[in-house]
């Protein structure tokens, strides 16, 4: 048992942010001989926030098997409440330094994750609101629920002057960015992943599997369920934030309907739910077909656009192909041949443990 | 209550509308027994198995674990007291892996917070081993460690009985309830789970309320046996006493007859 149980994680913390900070460096200055590649920058952050999102997402419908279809407004309240502090408080502040200061850039980073931290933290809250409900509707009662409470969002938002109401929110600074997006978009899929390996993500699963054996097995159901809900939206607020901060930094109700909550459950979906790589793999293929179909458009007559009808019709294919999503339950890994050391594939020898069962014929 | 029984109901009488489906019931059991619960389909045993676990409230009556009223307790409150169940039809969760289903079951004994299982404290290392260990130890017993990671539905039913055994136990229970645990089973599976009812007795020190309408099996293991008929106890004794009782062979037979033998 390792005493400094925080010292591997720390290692890989430093690593990684190094790793990101490289790439990042680099797609700049792609960036800078190759302008067009600002172009795959900025789908790339994209994508970033987009499987955010859909992991995010996979926690509350594919591990603890609440149907939620409300992502959408819980990433619009991290959207706009980080950027309401940035747009009234931190800009103004990081506005009188001067251009280009180290302390410039301190102040506009460390400013930039307080708004990060406190639009998850409301994101988190609405997420309790709405997990609420979620302990007596189920299935699809819960499901319409959730989808009212993300309109109920987007419409106060559109009655908030403050907050641009219909006009938008203007003048956000641009203080996300590559960095930042895949920083959170790793962080997220880590607290995924080892949530669903723990005592806790058990308790999602048991949720999910059979809600009467899992009260009788001691779990709260209730409790977790909520709990579900504020991780997933907690994270959704994440997402929102570096959202709302990357260029062109511009927030509108209209960006968070209901039609943005079904791309999330489409990508959680074709993934399939529960797996987390599944709803990452999804997640950048979603993002990137939409994108690699702006092609189709050169060839059609009069520049019509049927974009959204080949992403329908594919989509349409690959769920009556594979209806349980691409991975299923499984994770990416698990497709791999297996590593015959963790299996036993004899029964083990039971030694003085094994129970008196001679006197009974062989159960087969 | 001032006994040591484990679990203690009172004129527990519970009612569906018009239907009165358990009346009046009286039951006390105490640490290290193994009882019977037996009767006719619709008797209200397995009716009488979910007011003990929480999951029916009684409509009059009360129902005492370890001392502790239990009727404002939700079903999850009711298992760290220190009673644990399978189901008539398994309910196992069925996608998860034998050995995470197991480790479910010790759900009350390895807890810790998110933020812990985020950072992978070592409270969570602690746990996740004694979970694990747990876990497999069972899962030996019971001869299912070497399917510890195949998916709970891929095992074969009379595995399935026994992990659903094995799960329950890992809430390391006082009381355990098996609800029909022979349902389904051939001749010989049903002796083995005979045999394994007694051992898990012995080996945890736990005592056991089953459910059974197998004959052969309550008549052979349980030390005493309670019979409802239509919602009533209408016997209650050793296996030699309920098998000689008239009302026991009025209830299944119809009418008085030489032998219960079903």
């Amino acid at each position: 048992m390792p005493k400094r149980w925080w010292l591997r994680d720390f290692i890989f913390l430093i690593a990684y942010i190094g790793l990101l900070y490289g790439v990042w460096i680099a797609l700049e200055y792609a960036a800078v001989y190759w302008p067009s590649m600002r172009y795959y920058n900025r789908i790339l952050v994209l994508m970033g926030i987009n499987i955010t999102l859909a992991v995010s997402l996979n926690i509350i419908n594919g591990h603890a098997g609440q149907f939620s279809l409300g992502h959408a407004g819980f990433m619009a309240v991290g959207a706009y409440g980080s950027a309401y502090l940035t747009v009234y408080y931190f800009g103004p502040y990081v506005e009188k330094l001067a251009e280009g200061s180290v302390q410039r850039v301190v102040w506009q980073n460390v400013l930039l994750l307080v708004a990060i931290v406190t639009g998850a933290i409301v994101s988190a809250i609405a997420g309790y609101i709405v997990g609420l409900p979620s302990l007596r509707l189920r299935g699809d009662y819960l499901a319409i629920v959730t989808l009212g409470f993300g309109e109920i969002i987007r419409v106060l938002i559109l009655n908030i002057d403050k907050v641009g109401a219909a006009r938008g929110l203007t003048g956000i600074p641009a203080w996300s960015n590559f960095f930042w997006v895949f920083f959170f978009c790793g962080l997220t899929i880590l607290i995924s992943h080892r949530l669903v390996h723990s005592s806790v993500g058990r308790a999602f699963l048991a949720v999910r599997e059979d809600q009467i054996a899992a009260e009788a097995m001691g779990v709260d159901t209730t409790r977790y369920k909520v709990k579900a809900f504020i991780i997933g939206s907690c994270l959704a607020g994440v997402a929102g934030a570096l959202f709302a901060h990357y260029t062109p930094a511009y927030l509108n109700p209209t960006m968070f309907t209901f039609i943005k909550s079904f791309e999330v459950v489409a990508m959680v979906v074709l993934g399939g739910l529960g797996s987390i790589s599944g709803s990452i793999v999804a997640a950048i293929i979603l993002t990137f077909l939409p994108e690699g179909l702006r092609a189709i458009k050169d060839y059609m007559p009069g520049g019509r656009d049927p974009r959204m009808v080949v992403y329908s019709i594919m989509l349409i294919v690959l769920m009556l192909t594979r209806p349980q999503g691409l991975f299923g339950r499984k994770e990416l890994w698990q497709f791999l041949p297996k590593r015959k050391d963790r299996i036993p594939t004899e029964p083990r020898d039971a030694g003085e443990n094994k129970l008196d069962r001679d006197a009974a014929p062989p159960v087969t | 209550m001032a006994n040591d029984a484990i679990l203690d109901a009172n004129n527990v009488t519970i009612r569906f509308g018009g239907l009165t489906a358990v009346c009046d019931f009286n039951f006390e059991i105490r640490p290290h027994e193994l009882v019977g619960l037996i009767g006719p389909n619709g008797a209200g045993k397995t009716t009488i198995f979910n007011m003990i676990t929480g999951v029916y409230k009684p409509t009059e009556g009360t129902i005492h674990v370890g001392g502790m009223d239990t009727r404002e307790m939700r079903p999850y409150q009711i298992t760290s007291l220190g009673i644990a169940r399978t189901f008539q039809n398994i309910r196992l969760f069925k996608e998860l892996s034998v050995l995470d289903n197991v480790k479910i079951g010790g759900h009350i004994h390895y807890k810790y917070s998110g933020t812990s299982a985020v950072l992978h404290t070592n409270r969570f290392r602690d746990a996740e081993a004694g979970a694990e260990e747990q876990a497999l130890r069972l899962l030996d017993i019971f001869g299912l460690a070497h399917r510890a990671h195949d998916a709970a539905r891929n095992l074969p039913y009379g595995d399935q009985r026994r992990l659903e055994i094995a799960r329950a136990l890992a809430a390391r229970p006082k009381l355990l309830l098996l609800d029909e645990p022979a349902a389904g089973l051939n001749d010989s599976e049903t002796r083995a789970l005979m045999a394994t009812i007694h051992d898990i007795r012995d080996r945890f020190d736990i005592a056991i309320l089953l459910i059974e309408h197998n004959m052969e099996l309550v008549m052979g293991i349980c030390e005493r046996i309670v019979v409802l008929n239509f919602g009533k106890t209408i016997a209650e004794g050793t296996p030699e006493a309920i098998r000689a009782n008239n009302d026991v062979i009025e209830a299944y037979l119809g009418e008085p007859a030489e032998t219960v033998d079903l």
